[in-house]
């Protein structure tokens, strides 16, 4: 017999026990429905995380240090790899050179990161609130980082202008107030400024009082003060739209004005000790921003076989993706397990339908039809009923799936938290789900199917 | 082919048995349905199966019509060998080269009249345009023509009769085996069936149809068929020609 014949059979005979195909039609669907939900979760957990990755730059940025050869609890770190056997390098002006001009390599760029007091001038506040400052590039604009954030970008590379973090702004304003509020407001930072020693001032080290490790450092620290404009906020961490990543900080200015503050960084005092102050500027990272995720793995060997430290969170991601496509598996075993007990409803169903329609088998066989005919035509109520569940259940699934969204928007929102999209229904998960029920009720049906076409015609044209 | 094969094909035999058996085993009893039956049935014959029940003649019936496989012997249609022939080579003799007319009529009654007529049609997977002709035709033959939408539950015993009768004539079999036709029916409406059973015998045109009629009725017999053999305790008792 022709498919189209026997689609046409099947669905009649599906048809004419109505109820009962339904019911069990209805079964694979909410087995299919269980795999969808479950599986779109996952999907959409697994997208969510790489998009929060994605969203602060991580995935295409290479952080580079000095390689620092610190002996652990344990002694020296054993040697990981050739590049290890590099010497360690100062991350200076020709280091940044160097880096800049390999391959896939968009920009270098330094990362300024400081601890500073903030504070809102007129505030309730008795003291200001530490909180640690960065210096962020004029490509950040693009990159994501600040999605969400209200109010604009920095207006120029040298603007006096600052992005706050929501929560330092929750901590600096007074109870009750939004962190937007505070934008068009300014904000002081005091913070430990370095202050180069001139010639002269060595000279009458005595007349300025400078101590003898302040004049062995080769500069001076003194504080210093700074206004700065806030022109945006960004929403706090906690609601999952805040930025994270190797730079995370509570207040951002542009990297120029952050670099031209002098502000004392850890690696200050790493050079004192190396003895390598005096021997111009060093950086104590640079952040490389590669052309595409997939040129980081490269770019951090060949950053590592310079002789520098380099970290990028491929390996993490890599990890990620692992852990994530264990989860979904069990994700959709579970989902598959309501899938396979709707198949014995299929068994059932198609066991029954051969008790009743016996009769109709004698006479179909004695019409012509060979056993073949008469297994693909209980194969076809099974796969009608596989795809009809499979179409119901991907809906079903669907459906399910927007009302956890829904319910976890509004947990959130009345938690006073963000709602990320924890919910994902990609092309391939529809089909999969649809074929994956056609193919258990397919193999559910072949018991059936088999007794079937293995009826004797004449003893089934007997039975009453 | 075999020397039996083609003879019987030369000879002109639309069906012919030799030493034809069919034995059950119930427990340890053997039952001999059908022992040892040979019978040749010349092309164009209407031959009478007469007997009491449990005499043999529906398994007989059954036999030919390649429902069933003899337990020994050999049955030929059309000079094909039966018994040689796989599940899927008799399912297509079952529809291209016979006819089954049963005595509950035997439609399917989910499907319309017209639907049930098309089923063998589908089953031989006959392309879809030409099978509304095809049904309207062997519908129009037992005049039900006005009848195709109609469940075979919406019909008189007469029309799903005539209804199952184009059902067995719409793949144009030279055969037709029917078994009890008129069974089930009161004796006018029985009547009226065997007519159009002799009509199918002997067409207006065309040459004439193979007919195997199982009955227990001796008059029907004797008034349409060609001959009668009269079957016992599944061997024959007895042949008669009539015509």
């Amino acid at each position: 017999m022709k498919t189209r014949d026997l689609t046409e059979l099947a669905s009649r005979n599906l048809r004419e026990s109505v109820l009962r195909n339904s019911l069990t039609t209805l079964g694979i669907g909410v087995g299919v429905a269980s795999l969808v939900a479950l599986l779109s979760l996952g999907v959409g957990l697994q997208q969510l995380v790489n998009k929060s990755v994605a969203r602060a730059g991580l995935f295409d940025t290479v952080s580079v240090r000095p390689r620092q050869n610190f002996p652990g609890a344990g002694g020296p770190r054993a040697t990981r790899n050739a590049s290890d056997l590099q010497p360690p390098r100062i991350l200076d002006d020709a280091a940044r050179q160097e880096i800049s001009a390999l391959p896939n390599v968009l920009e270098v760029n330094p990362e300024v990161r400081f601890t500073a007091e903030a504070r809102i001038e007129p505030s309730s506040q008795p003291a200001g609130q530490l909180t640690f400052v960065a210096g962020m590039a004029q490509s950040s604009v693009s990159s994501g980082t600040l999605d969400g954030m209200t109010g604009k970008f920095f207006s120029s590379p040298s603007a006096d202008e600052a992005i706050i973090q929501g929560d330092l702004a929750k901590r600096l304003l007074d109870a009750g107030k939004a962190p937007e509020s505070l934008l068009g407001q300014d904000i002081t930072l005091k913070f430990a400024q370095r202050q180069a020693l001139t010639a002269a001032q060595d000279q009458t080290q005595q007349a300025a009082n400078l101590s003898p490790e302040e004049q062995a450092m080769g500069f001076s620290i003194v504080p210093g003060e700074k206004k700065f404009h806030i022109v945006g906020v960004i929403p706090s961490s906690d609601s999952g739209g805040g930025q994270v990543g190797f730079n995370n900080a509570g207040i951002y200015l542009p990297l120029d004005v952050a670099q031209q503050l002098e502000v004392v960084q850890g690696s200050d005092l790493r050079e004192v000790m190396n003895e390598t102050s005096g021997q111009g500027k060093h950086y104590p990272a640079l952040n490389v921003r590669a052309s595409s995720p997939a040129a980081v793995a490269a770019l951090e060997t060949s950053v590592s076989q310079m002789g520098f430290a380099a970290f990028s969170l491929i390996d993490v991601t890599r990890n990620l993706r692992t852990f994530f496509a264990i989860f979904d598996l069990f994700l959709g075993i579970f989902g598959s397990l309501a899938l396979i007990v709707a198949s014995l409803g299929i068994i059932n169903t198609l066991v029954m339908a051969i008790l009743e329609r016996r009769r109709e088998i004698g006479v179909l066989k004695a019409l012509g039809a060979a056993d073949r005919d008469v297994r693909q035509l209980f194969f076809a109520e099974a796969g009608v009923m596989g795809l009809v569940g499979g179409l119901f259940g991907v809906a079903l699934g669907w459906a399910i799936g927007r009302a956890i969204q829904f319910g976890t928007v509004v947990y959130l929102k009345r938690q006073g938290l963000n709602s990320p999209n924890i919910w994902s229904v990609p092309w391939w998960l529809v089909l999969g789900a649809i074929l994956f029920a056609v193919l258990v009720s397919l193999a559910a049906g072949i018991y059936p199917a088999s007794r079937a076409a293995q009826l004797d015609p004449v003893e089934a044209l007997r039975y009453e | 082919m075999s020397v039996s094969e083609t003879s019987s094909n030369l000879n002109g035999f639309a069906i012919r048995a030799d030493r034809v058996s069919r034995h059950y085993k119930m427990g340890e009893a053997l039952i001999r349905a059908v022992d040892e039956i040979s019978l040749e049935i010349r092309a164009g014959e209407f031959l009478a199966l007469l007997g009491s029940s449990g005499s043999g003649k529906s398994t007989l019936l059954n036999l030919i019509a390649g429902l069933d496989r003899p337990s020994s012997g050999a049955i030929f249609a059309q000079g094909k060998d039966l018994a040689a022939m796989s599940s899927e080579e008799l399912a297509t003799h079952r529809n291209q080269a016979i006819g089954i007319v049963f005595q509950s009529f035997q439609l399917l009654p989910r499907m319309t009249l017209e639907e049930n007529v098309e089923l063998p049609l589908r089953l031989a997977e006959l392309p879809r345009s030409e099978r509304p002709g095809r049904v309207r035709e062997a519908l129009e033959r037992v005049k039900l023509g006005a009848r195709v939408k109609h469940r075979p539950t919406e019909l008189s015993g007469g029309e799903q009769q005539r209804g199952a009768i184009a059902r067995a004539l719409v793949n144009r079999p030279m055969i037709l085996l029917a078994d009890e036709p008129t069974g089930n029916l009161d004796t006018k409406t029985g009547e009226e069936i065997m007519s159009l059973i002799a009509e199918l015998h002997r067409p207006p045109s065309g040459p004439p149809r193979t007919i195997i009629m199982v009955t227990h009725e001796r008059s029907l017999a004797e008034r349409y068929a060609d001959r009668i053999v009269t079957l016992s305790d599944g061997a024959i008792l007895s042949e008669e020609r009539l015509r």
